[in-house]
């Protein structure tokens, strides 16, 4: 475990100097999750009688650097996020390098809370929060799009149509329904609403619940320039319901999302734009399914999950079936 | 030369059964929900033995209203334009063929 008990040295001189203070005890450093693109630590940082509670997002060291320009992207959308008002963990350090913490990083603050979706949607602990939740992500999405570019390294600002179809070439996939939504999307694309920057995977599992709502919003690494509309559509996509009746991540409903947004915003949701954005993103969870199941029979990554995933491209098919049918 | 017995779909629900009574109450974390994903897929196996020769004559025969071999070619004329204005007709034809494509991956998600 000599890499553990270095990764501490080097976290208490990296933590002493963000918070400046003469110095600091790690203690409880364990390895929470092991992504294949990205490590996360839990530890405690402890000085003068106080007990900091923080977390590492690291890049493994054979990828630090190709990851490391979108870990300062996602350090830097959580300081201006916090800015305007978007809960969001305080970061404490980041760096590109693999100095001094063996891969590109972040260090910030612990959230206490839930992201699995299942437990949000059915436990009893969180059935006073449930009917909240639309409410507090449209006002908190109203803020995310006042966040300032301007602070921001620049951002992918693309046609989300092109990278969908070149995928689903790439895949070797012919699915007819997928085409169906892509081509009708294409021929009704709705007017930029405006341009801001947009989160880009705002749903459940990347939000934080307690028991007073979202305490923070996570996972940064696709923000992007857009239509702010594509957020609500995400959020609103059947998948990530994860069978909750609601039809805003199956905890509430459109009105009062819209109407949350509305007010903290000053400006009008059309729920035609936000349904095309919904269709869109049925549309990129059934290519999704694919790109994942193509991990494991092409990709060299043998796992029955990333197969059995490709089957749930069925699920996106039928949902793209119905919003069809509700748009035409 | 015994004709497949058991049949494919007995084996699969043999290993079905398996997986959800002896490995999956041996496991835990991540290696359980695979066990739980593997016992998915071999219940997927067993419905698409079942309804899938079915449904890909039904579908071929379908694609054949529309003037289309297979997918491909469909694929190929709703990206050309060719099926513009044809959205209602193209829906009610795919709808059975997706909803028994459902069916076999995952009918709780039907409705």
């Amino acid at each position: 475990m000599a890499g553990v008990t270095e990764l501490a040295e080097s976290l208490a001189a990296v933590v002493a100097d963000s918070l400046q203070v003469a110095s600091v005890e790690i203690t409880d450093l364990v390895r929470l999750s092991g992504g294949a693109s990205r490590e996360s630590w839990s530890f405690d940082a402890v000085h003068d009688g106080v007990v900091e509670e923080l977390v590492l997002r690291r890049a493994p060291a054979a990828i630090s650097d190709a990851i490391g320009p979108t870990m300062m992207l996602e350090a830097a959308a959580m300081r201006e996020a916090a800015r305007v008002g978007v809960p969001s963990p305080e970061v404490l350090f980041a760096t590109a390098d693999k100095e001094p913490l063996g891969g590109s990083c972040i260090v910030m603050r612990r959230i206490s809370g839930e992201t699995i979706a299942r437990r949000i949607l059915r436990d009893d602990a969180y059935a006073g929060v449930r009917p909240k939740l639309a409410a507090q992500c449209g006002e908190i999405l109203a803020a995310l799009h006042t966040m300032d570019p301007e602070a921001l390294p620049p951002m992918v600002d693309g046609y989300p149509l092109d990278g969908l179809r070149a995928l689903l070439d790439d895949s070797g996939v012919a699915s007819p329904m997928l085409e169906l939504a892509l081509r009708w999307l294409e021929l009704n694309q709705p007017a930029e609403t405006r341009k801001v920057i947009v989160h880009g995977d705002f749903r459940n599992g990347n939000l934080v619940i307690n028991e007073d709502g979202v305490s923070a919003v996570l996972d940064w690494e696709l923000i992007h320039l857009g239509d702010p509309m594509e957020d609500l559509g995400w959020l609103c996509t059947r998948a990530w319901r994860f069978g909750g009746v609601g039809t805003v991540g199956g905890f509430g409903e459109y009105d009062e999302l819209f109407a949350a947004y509305e007010k903290t915003s000053g400006r009008p949701v059309d729920p035609k734009v936000v349904k095309w954005w919904e269709l869109l993103g049925t549309v990129k969870w059934g290519v999704i399914c694919i790109v994942q199941a193509n991990r494991h029979l092409v990709g060299g990554q043998r796992s029955v999950e990333l197969a059995a995933i490709g089957r749930r491209l069925v699920e996106q098919e039928y949902d793209c079936l119905n919003l069809l049918e509700e748009l035409t | 030369m015994s004709d497949g017995y058991p049949s494919a779909a007995q084996l699969a629900e043999a290993v079905e059964g398996f997986l959800r009574e002896e490995v999956m109450p041996a496991l835990e974390g991540r290696l359980h929900f695979q066990a739980l994903v593997a016992a998915n897929v071999m219940a997927i196996l067993q419905r698409e033995l079942a309804d899938g020769p079915a449904l890909h004559s039904a579908h071929t025969e379908r694609l054949a209203e529309l003037g289309v071999a297979d997918d491909q070619e469909l694929v190929a004329a709703i990206r050309g334009g060719a099926m513009d204005g044809r959205m209602g007709e193209l829906l009610a034809t795919l709808r059975p063929s997706v909803e028994a494509a459902l069916a076999i991956a995952n009918p709780k998600h039907l409705g």
